[in-house]
């Protein structure tokens, strides 16, 4: 037990004197681990964020096509819907995209109709007339008004209509409510000049979840026009988009792949002139190949083991205590109103072993091999620096 | 065996620092579970399909309701433009991604 002890005691030693060169390696492959780490632990929370949230979404949508765009559905297609053996109930939205050219912001519109229980999330109420209506924070923070005011937008036909603010979402349901404002059915009609015969689209509710494909199928097979989108395509989506292999998260995830595959290469390639002499000197005192290899096996788990608890704990702060700075603008794009969530520190084991093992094998690897080599060659011929 | 001792501390330190974030991550799970009860009703009553997390577009807004084409907007040969339509890729294709030769039915559908 002593002798691993004392290998790595000898290698902290040898460590130490070049205490400025390893620190700033340990801390550029802390880096490089945070940001991989970040990308994970972004993408699994927001994952996490629409699986928890999005299981109870309308089991089937169905939208019209019309040379290849979504467009406006009539809503007598929800009775022929509704005589499918196995669906509960069609409910025809109505909802839509405004933007606001004061704020130069894109809002989402949702038509509500009936009476509704109150809401967790909501402070206040839901709109219950067409003058009324409920807004996200977001929009409370671009607009200004509070509960009670007046929410002013410009309808499709220029005028300006006013809502009465009734309810206003709290912070907690940013990530689904941020661009929202919630109006009574009628009122959404009236603003976007939609006859009552049409909809946006059809919300299904199926009673049996294993009969959503078949139902889907044959509202397809009914309506040669229409798109029905499942619940499973949903998550489906959410599952693609915050994949950590697909779109940003990729192009993030290889620039820092990249990066320590430069560090590893770098390792890999050789040893420079005094590590090599360092070893000709132990190998000349009497060192065995195997202490050489012991030492350098230490130097190499040190510094992975010490950079990768650094940049997971590092990427773990980044994320869910400052709200992933480095990552929201890649996402934000364009936006103006933007969510600000606090999101739930979700971690995939998995991916954390996978994200440990990427990083301390190979750099252990790449560390060992020119060392190997190196120790194995005669002393006599490294001193000379042959 | 000064260095030794020093490094045991600090790696003892982030080894800590590493299993309180896991703690905190599994409690954050159970105590989140209140706001989940909520977001989940509030998604059932106002009909929701998709996070509010990119407003630019269309299709990056309601990426799950977005049609095959509509990154492209105007023609086909358009490129895209919002820097999110790059990062957000367009959904898989489901149900609507057949092209299926059917009886008409008479309905205006």
């Amino acid at each position: 037990m002593q002798r691993p002890v004392n290998l790595l005691e000898f290698t902290l030693g040898s460590l130490w004197r070049r205490k400025y060169k390893h620190l700033a390696l340990i801390l550029v492959y802390a880096l490089i681990v945070a940001t991989l780490g970040s990308v994970l632990f972004l993408t699994t929370a927001l994952k996490h964020e629409a699986t928890v949230s999005l299981v109870d979404a309308p089991e089937i949508v169905v939208q019209r096509i019309v040379a290849g765009r979504h467009d406006l559905t009539p809503v007598s297609a929800a009775a022929l819907i509704e005589k499918f053996p196995g669906v509960a109930a069609v409910t025809p939205r109505v909802w839509g995209y405004y933007y606001d050219s004061l704020i130069r912001a894109n809002l989402t519109l949702i038509g509500l109709s009936g009476q509704h229980q109150h809401l967790d999330l909501l402070e206040g109420r839901l709109p219950e007339q067409a003058t009324e209506c409920a807004i996200g924070q977001g929009v409370a923070e671009a607009f200004g008004p509070g509960l009670g005011d007046l929410l002013v937008l410009e309808n499709s036909a220029k005028q300006r209509a006013e809502y009465r603010i009734t309810g206003l979402f709290r912070a907690e349901s940013n990530l689904l409510t941020n661009d929202l404002v919630v109006m009574s059915d009628a009122a959404i009609r009236q603003f976007f000049s939609i006859a009552d015969s049409l909809a946006t689209d059809l919300a299904v509710r199926v009673r049996n979840p294993r009969e959503i494909g078949t139902i889907a199928k044959k509202i397809s097979y009914n309506l040669p026009r229409s798109r029905p989108i499942t619940r499973d395509e949903i998550m489906h989506t959410y599952d693609t988009l915050f994949n950590w292999r697909s779109g940003m998260l990729l192009a993030v995830s290889v620039a820092a792949l990249i990066a320590f595959c430069i560090l590893a290469w770098d390792r890999a390639t050789g040893l420079n002139a005094e590590e090599k002499r360092e070893i000709g000197v132990l190998k000349a005192i009497g060192w065995e190949t195997s202490d050489i290899l012991g030492i350098k096996f230490w130097e190499g788990l040190v510094i992975s083991v010490t950079a990768f608890l650094l940049g997971v704990i590092a990427a773990w702060l980044h994320v869910f205590v400052l709200g992933a700075p480095a990552l929201t603008p890649l996402l934000k794009g364009w936006s103006v109103l933007f969510p600000e969530f606090r999101l739930t520190a979700v971690i995939d084991y998995y991916q954390l072993l996978v994200l440990a093992v990427l990083s301390i094998v190979p750099y252990l690897v790449c560390t060992l091999v020119p060392s190997w080599k190196a120790a194995v060659t005669d002393p006599e011929q490294i001193l000379r620096g042959e | 065996m000064v260095r030794y001792r020093f490094f045991g501390v600090v790696l003892l330190a982030l080894c800590i620092g590493l299993v309180a974030i896991l703690m905190i991550s599994s409690s954050a799970n159970t105590t989140s579970v209140g706001f989940a009860e909520g977001k989940r009703r509030l998604v059932d009553t106002l009909g929701l399909t998709d996070l509010a997390l990119c407003s630019e577009a269309r299709y990056t807004r309601n990426p799950s309701q977005a049609d095959l084409f509509s990154a492209f907007q105007d023609f086909p040969g358009s490129i895209e433009h919002f820097p999110t339509g790059s990062l957000i890729l367009p959904g898989p294709v489901g149900f609507s991604g057949t092209l299926q030769i059917v009886p008409a039915t008479g309905e205006d559908f």
